[in-house]
């Protein structure tokens, strides 16, 4: 049932984005202001949508695991957190590609920029937190303390730099001013979909490895104590 | 609620005496930043104008150096002998210990900055104008935050492997809007700005930290300890 979920998810979500690859690469035109570049589009904001989601669901799984000591919601924040942090990476570099094309620089210090990379930051300590500790118990509190810590700085971050630095070299979120033509919102809105589907699929494949991890970690120390 | 208090200040009182008399991490902390202090001046040549744009930046990364290997220290210190475990067994609150731990730690950071503060104006030819008194207001107020955040971390790293290595890597990027806020107020101040007129939003970043922080903290320290 489970792997019968991880390959639907996975196979809906990656045709939908070869279809919609298509779409952007030989349907779609040129953008009038950016030519050819625009396109990386359709993959950063889906990128950071499916990141935020999961970080989202992650902070619910670590509150969940607080309250009730169950290992399944600390294998769901943490196999969130893996795959979010690597969407928050595709997140970064494609933008960081984009910037050097449009303002030609890989990086500006501004607000959206430093506060995704902060939360990149962070996430990426919660990862290295993990191996680094022992017991099963002490590791799950702990990552739970983290993620938990780590939501709440983001927002800070990015008021605080919103006051240090107030002309943002991003441009305007394309949803809520309405830049985004009307025929670039179906492929957009896909791309979203597509990146949804194909990180739920890539959580399930990790939540199924920590698992069963924890079982093989569970069966070692019973051998052990007898 | 008094009981608590009162054992969170016995507490810190302990931690402080202990410290006092073996000068371990305040002794390390005040040599590093001065090295770092020294070590900047070589790295950066500065003229005045140029020195008073990061003056700020320079401090609080001294500074935040400084106060990873206090806080470091505090809860390891009470690894040997099993005694983290019979603190916890105590019947002390938990939030107790926190509040102790952390008011040791600030009491120690601002030491460790009190003495640098000083010896960056001499090294760097600052004129304090005054100022002098409100960047110890300022770091009094940045402090309690990093006393804080760098506790909550000083627990949740202590029985992990390479500790003084994964704590600045956790804590760092937790600390960067305090951090920013702090440079931001401390160079108005050395720039002859008002740290209440156009900078008051840094100062109530500052304030906001120091409560999100101190109440999450407080509130999720039970979860730590009793692990």
């Amino acid at each position: 049932m489970r792997e019968k979920t991880v390959y639907t998810l996975g196979l809906i979500g990656s045709l939908i984005l070869l279809y919609n690859l298509f779409t952007v690469f030989m349907v779609l035109p040129d953008e009038a202001m950016q030519g050819a570049i625009y396109r990386i589009l359709f993959i950063h904001v889906p990128a950071a949508f499916a990141a935020w989601i999961l970080y989202t669901v992650a902070l619910v799984g670590s509150v969940m695991f607080l309250v009730k000591k169950d290992f399944a919601y600390d294998s769901m924040a943490t196999s969130c957190i893996e795959v979010a942090t690597m969407f928050t990476l595709v997140n970064l570099v494609t933008g960081s590609i984009w910037g050097r094309v449009m303002w030609g620089i890989w990086w500006a210090w501004d607000v959206r920029l430093t506060s995704q990379l902060i939360c990149f930051l962070l996430y990426l300590g919660y990862l290295l937190l993990r191996p680094a500790v022992n017991e099963p118990t002490q590791r799950a509190t702990m990552s739970a303390i983290l993620s938990i810590f780590a939501f709440v700085d983001i927002p800070i971050v990015f008021m605080a730099i919103r006051w240090h630095d107030a002309r943002t070299q991003h441009p305007a979120p394309v949803l809520e001013t309405g830049g985004l033509a009307p025929e670039f919102k179906g492929p957009f809105w896909l791309g979203v979909l597509s990146f949804i589907l194909i990180s739920g699929a890539m959580v399930l494949v990790r939540l199924h490895q920590e698992n069963t991890r924890r079982e093989m970690d569970s069966v070692r120390r019973e051998v052990h104590a007898l | 609620m008094n009981y608590g208090l009162s054992a969170a200040w016995s507490i810190a009182w302990k931690d402080l005496r202990t410290e006092l008399r073996t000068k371990e991490s305040l002794n390390a902390a005040v040599s590093f930043s001065l090295v770092v202090l020294v070590l900047f001046s070589f790295a950066f040549d500065l003229g005045r104008e140029e020195l008073r744009s990061i003056a700020g930046g320079l401090l609080w990364m001294v500074f935040l150096f400084a106060s990873a290997l206090i806080v470091n220290r505090g809860f390891s210190r009470e690894l040997p002998n099993d005694c983290l475990d019979v603190l916890v067994a105590s019947p002390v609150p938990g939030w107790s210990i926190f509040l102790g731990k952390a008011i040791a730690g600030f009491v120690l950071i601002m030491m460790v900055e009190l003495i640098s503060l000083p010896v960056f104006g001499i090294f760097y030819n600052i004129h304090w104008d005054g100022a002098f008194w409100m960047i110890v207001f300022v770091a009094a107020i940045a402090t309690w935050g990093i006393a804080v955040v760098g506790s909550v971390f000083s627990a949740v790293t202590v029985n992990v492997r390479l500790r003084e290595l994964m704590l600045p890597v956790i804590l760092y990027p937790i600390l960067i809007p305090l951090l920013l806020g702090a440079m931001q107020l401390t160079g108005a101040l050395l720039n002859r700005e008002s740290i209440f007129g156009d900078n008051n939003a840094w100062l109530r970043l500052l304030i906001a930290f120091d409560l999100i922080y101190t109440s999450l903290a407080l509130f999720l320290i039970d979860f730590i300890l009793v692990v």
